[in-house]
């Protein structure tokens, strides 16, 4: 059933409700799409077939009895972040310390989904503990981009953005800690949204940085994004940093199809001058201002202007996040679950060695590099630094969100590259993170979407940055740019059947430092 | 910023990682390499100014102090490495 792939997650949706399409013919031309392609692309670390199949079942009886009428998604499958729990379903956070552990219960998000009646085909794969931008420091191996599989998709949430961008899901959960949502979404030509801090619970949510982390969706075009996020934001008992502050009805801010201009009509649109400064690729500058150029046509205001904290934002980043991550990662010890070394003869080697063996190489110096911003006698020249130059990045912030609604910039500086050419440089790696950082840092909404392709066919995207709790105003104007543009309509040869031919496999056979 | 042998050796013990000699070596220019990029935050004047730790300092989201027994210990008891009855089996650690 290859017209269920074409079609965006909203209108599957609306179709298994009328009774046109039955949740099992959704479920299974996905997961089918799974099977035939994955081998190519590598985005599933566990694709849960029988599981999905059974709770199609559920599913299409429950809207068969009258049920589900108002949730806009039921029946629509979705794929998981490995990082994200989920009952009786590994959840490795691709990492080998991981590798064995079967959540006892399921994050607030993905049970949100699970109770609007989506069905989860699987669990995705992403860098170790979201620790990176390219999908490449995984257990389970790298994920290619559907664009060019030879390229990296993006990270931390590669395999989500891969499985969607290649059609083996609609829509798909992923977090974003520090551009780990927006960035991968931009290398694979999707919309990706990182909501306001706290819209969506943590509980459930296998910690890197908790000041930063927040869940949220990727998905083909805007409407479908509005779509996912409103059906897993809220409060939730769980999570004390869940925020109250309703409405959570992101749909409804969703752009007129017929007058997408009302909705960009007066929107002051703010340029940062720092984020076309040198180091970004001239192609991606070119469409993103072209992007700015039509916004301002149909009727937005838009200006440049200077935000000199702006430089600050990656090493005050790195140094947080870091920070929270080496104390959150703490907990993996060998004992209560997940790996455990067999070279131990004692509980001090047995942490030890447990970590040692099970921690990948990015994950361990992001952990030296939190112990160290902590430690006595270098805490207060970094760790207390880096936390005063946020509250400065927040301040400079708050001042642009004065004279400006959202402000407009890349993404990433960089168009996909190679897997394996940048893996050996941390530094350079982090700094890529540029454009997407200070959106956490501050706990703003940032929303990704394409806005261009190079001539080698690879996707440029774009980024809207809010003030906190406006992310109803993203939302009006990314959709109201998707009414005028077509770029998210693309899609890359390896979606359509038949379209893995001839690419050389990438997913790891089994038991090649893969369990499943 | 210059990472001695000492000061790997010392992180290593922080974070309860044992590194290889080889490991240590490229952490050692990894961490230095990092360190002086964000080292880049020397030339932020920050004097007085308020340490941010959290988006929102003034929410809580709370709830009432229930107990709910959702935890179920054969369930959580499932995951370990080792148990032997209703226990986590570890080494011994105390004499």
């Amino acid at each position: 059933m290859d017209e269920i792939r074409k079609m965006s997650a909203l209108e599957l949706g609306k179709q298994i409700r009328s009774g046109e399409i039955k949740v099992r013919e959704a479920v299974e031309a996905y997961l089918d799409a799974a099977e035939e392609k994955d081998g190519k692309i590598n985005a599933y670390i566990t694709l849960c077939r029988e599981d999905a199949l059974q709770r199609a079942e559920e599913v299409q009886k429950t809207i068969l009895e009258g049920g589900l009428q108002n949730s806009k998604l039921a029946g629509v499958p979705l794929a998981v972040k490995d990082n994200i729990c989920t009952e009786g379903i590994l959840t490795s956070a691709a990492s080998h310390i991981l590798s064995s552990f079967v959540p006892p219960y399921t994050a607030t998000a993905a049970q949100k989904a699970k109770d609007a009646g989506t069905v989860m085909i699987g669990k995705v794969n992403m860098d170790e503990f979201a620790m990176g931008g390219s999908t490449e420091t995984s257990y389970y191996g790298p994920t290619g981009n559907p664009w060019d599989p030879s390229r990296v998709p993006g990270g931390s949430s590669g395999g989500s953005a891969a499985a969607v961008a290649a059609g083996m899901a609609p829509c798909a959960l992923g977090s974003d800690t520090g551009g780990s949502i927006r960035q991968p979404a931009a290398f694979t030509g999707l919309t990706g949204m990182k909501p306001t801090y706290g819209s969506v619970s943590r509980y459930g949510l296998l910690a890197y940085a908790s000041s930063l982390d927040q869940i949220g969706p990727l998905a083909h075009d805007v409407k479908d994004c509005a779509a996912v996020l409103e059906m897993i934001s809220g409060p939730d008992s769980h999570d004390s940093t869940s925020v109250i502050k309703a409405p959570f009805d992101f749909t409804d801010a969703l752009a007129d199809e017929n007058d997408p201009g009302k909705s960009l009509k007066g929107l002051r649109i703010g340029i940062p001058k720092e984020c076309f400064a040198e180091g970004l690729d001239p192609v991606i500058r070119e469409d993103v201002l072209a992007a700015a150029a039509l916004l301002e046509k149909e009727g937005a205001s838009v200006s440049e202007f200077s935000l000199p904290v702006f430089d600050y934002a990656v090493p005050a980043y790195y140094i947080i996040a870091c920070a929270e991550a080496c104390s959150n990662l703490s907990r993996y010890d060998g004992i209560k679950y997940g790996f455990r070394t067999k070279n131990a003869e004692d509980i001090i080697e047995t942490y030890y060695r447990s970590r040692s063996e099970g921690f990948g190489t990015e994950v361990k110096r992001r952990i030296m590099l939190g112990s160290f911003v902590l430690s006595s006698g270098y805490f207060d020249a970094y760790y207390k630094k880096a936390l005063q130059v946020r509250g400065m990045i927040k301040r400079a912030f708050d001042s642009s969100f004065e004279s400006y609604d959202m402000i407009l910039s890349p993404v990433s500086p960089t168009v996909p590259y190679k897997i394996g050419e940048q893996i050996s440089d941390p530094v350079a790696m982090y700094m890529a993170d540029i454009y997407t950082v200070s959106v956490n840092l501050c706990g703003l909404p940032g929303i990704a979407l394409p806005c261009g392709y190079t001539q080698e066919g690879l996707p440029v995207g774009m980024q809207l940055i809010g003030n906190s709790f406006s992310d109803h105003k993203l939302i009006a104007a990314a959709s109201a740019y998707q009414v005028l543009t077509d770029y998210h309509q693309r899609r890359p040869a390896v979606f359509e059947k038949g379209g893995e031919a001839g690419l050389p496999d990438i997913k790891p056979a089994a038991g090649k430092g893969v369990t499943e | 910023m210059q990472i001695t042998d000492d000061l790997i050796e010392y992180l290593g013990e922080l974070s309860r990682l044992y590194l290889s000699e080889e490991e240590k070596k490229s952490m050692g220019s990894d961490l230095s390499d990092i360190l002086n990029y964000v080292d880049k935050l020397a030339e932020v004047e920050t004097a007085g100014m308020p340490e941010m730790s959290h988006p929102f300092e003034d929410v809580n989201c709370f709830r009432e102090d229930t107990v709910v027994n959702g935890d179920d210990r054969e369930r959580l008891l499932s995951n370990a490495p080792e148990s032997r009855g209703s226990y986590f089996k570890v080494f011994k650690t105390v004499e």
